[in-house]
């Protein structure tokens, strides 16, 4: 109640969060600009993501090169299904992150690791997009190319290898996806570089600011590979789902 | 002697349970060149397997077939095949499809593509030719199967139902396109459909199969396809004979079909 008699009354605030658990907006985008500038713990952002970035794709274009061949073999050879079918299905379930203890065991923390581990993230799914594209093919495909008088090496270079590219696109796709979470969760445990040290090392200073940063720079790397990913499928496959 | 001879083909699958299903019993058609044949039957008599056996895809259990006195062996370029659908390659243009066959003997940019400007003529899909494959309506994509056929000049035609998939219109039209082909190239053809109506008016000659074994319960030789050459397809429906002819074999498809399901439920 006012001298003049009218009531006055102020809000309570309530409970305020303070910066050290969720720091404002312009917090962390002036953070950003600060780390941008400044670089973090002696090397600039674009260094921390670019490392992240390089692992990623080095790991991926491995696991890419040596899963499309074995899924090929796969999909074409009894013998290889064989033999391979029960170690790629026993691996493929096996989360990457569980096998950063043996890969640090074996090949330790520096940048070897990391790429082995990366490789074998996407090793297991290329191999299997790429098997599930070659028996995937339509038998019709097989016999007209057959009866228009192609030779078995010609099946293989203008039909099995074309009709195969658009599931090995979605296995690149998803295989890209998971190449980039487990490098951040590998440079969580071990990095002197990368997207995920940056981001553990500030939790430890209790820097929640950075570390909200290096969270959406995360997801809006992430989320820009899959978009060039799809990109380029439309690009590239423009067939795809339409047989 | 030239033509196709299907001598006593027998086909057997063995299955895993250890019985076998009998899919053709001592089958024999002789083919002069030039004619067309088309293979009618309820489903499950074998005319799918029969075809397969003739491209060479399947190898019968025992028969043989010759074409131009040499005996076939396994799938070749001389036995061009068509099929209902999803057989062309989409990540090729209608052209690249076209060209397919040539292609693959190694035949040369220039007379290929001269090749392949005269088929897609023929078929009227020239404005097309640059377009993908999916692009097309289903109509369409049967023009580029046949023309994809025909660049291979096989001396055999086989197809396995072409038209099952279209709307009816699309069929007559198509049909009428089969006959000009027919007519015009001379190609030996096998025509397999279940349409007692196409089969009437495309097969100069026409078979009639029976299941369980799969085998050739009676023949025609039939004056429409002559007839629909140059005429309007509806003129011949109209025809007398067309209408007894159609109604004689569909009523002795339906007692087939009646004594399979007669047979299952005992």
């Amino acid at each position: 109640m006012t001298a003049k008699g009218t009531l006055n009354i102020k809000p309570s605030t309530g409970w305020q969060m303070e910066p050290i658990w969720l720091p404002s907006p312009e917090a962390v985008l002036s953070r950003l600009g600060e780390i941008a500038t400044l670089g973090f713990r002696n090397s600039t952002l674009a260094e921390h993501l670019g490392f992240s970035l390089f692992r990623v794709i080095v790991g991926f274009l491995l696991g890419a090169i040596v899963g499309i061949p074995l899924g090929y073999a796969m999909g074409l050879s009894n013998w290889f299904r064989g033999w391979f079918d029960p170690i790629v299905e026993f691996m493929r379930p096996v989360p990457p992150l569980a096998l950063i203890p043996l890969v640090i065991i074996w090949a330790g923390i520096g940048e070897v690791g990391k790429i082995i581990l990366l490789f074998l993230a996407a090793l297991w799914i290329m191999a299997i997009a790429a098997r599930s594209g070659v028996s995937g093919v339509r038998i019709s495909k097989v016999h007209a190319a057959y009866s228009l008088g192609a030779s078995k090496w010609q099946i293989m270079r203008h039909v099995i290898i074309p009709n195969s590219l658009p599931e090995i696109f979605t296995g690149a796709r998803v295989a890209m996806g998971v190449c980039w979470g487990t490098v951040v969760a590998a440079e969580l445990v071990a990095a002197e570089k990368g997207a995920g040290m940056m981001i553990m090392v500030a939790s430890k200073f209790q820097s929640t600011d950075i570390v909200l940063m290096g969270i959406i720079l995360i997801g809006i790397i992430g989320f820009t590979i899959d978009m060039l990913m799809r990109w380029a499928e439309r690009w590239l496959v423009p067939w795809k789902g339409k047989g | 002697m030239p033509g196709l001879q299907i001598d006593k083909l027998s086909m057997r699958f063995d299955l895993p349970n250890r019985t076998s299903v009998q899919a053709l019993e001592d089958v024999s058609i002789d083919l002069k060149a030039g004619e067309l044949l088309a293979v009618l039957g309820p489903s499950g008599c074998g005319k799918t397997t029969l075809l397969n056996i003739v491209a060479g895809f399947l190898a019968p259990t025992s028969g043989e077939i010759t074409l131009n006195e040499k005996r076939v062996h396994g799938p070749g370029a001389e036995r061009g095949m068509v099929f209902q659908q999803g057989a062309l390659f989409e990540w090729m243009s209608v052209r690249e499809n076209v060209g397919f066959g040539p292609r693959m003997k190694g035949m040369a940019e220039k007379p290929k593509r001269e090749i392949v400007d005269h088929l897609l003529d023929v078929v009227g899909l020239q404005e097309f030719k640059e377009k993908a494959v999916y692009e097309l309506s289903g109509g369409m994509q049967q023009r580029v199967a046949l023309a994809r056929c025909l660049a291979n000049e096989p001396d055999v035609i086989l197809m396995d139902e072409p038209l099952g998939a279209l709307d009816a219109l699309t069929r007559e039209k198509m049909q009428g396109l089969v006959l000009k082909l027919w007519k015009e190239t001379g190609k030996t053809i096998i025509l397999i459909t279940h349409s007692v109506e196409e089969a009437l008016l495309l097969g100069e000659r026409l078979i009639v199969m029976a299941p369980r074994p799969g085998r050739i319960h009676k023949e025609y030789n039939l004056p429409f396809a002559e007839m629909g050459v140059g005429q309007d397809l509806r003129e011949v429906k109209k025809h007398p004979d067309f209408a007894t002819t159609r109604e004689e074999i569909l009523s002795m498809i339906w007692d087939m079909e009646e004594e399979i399901m007669g047979g299952a439920a005992k």
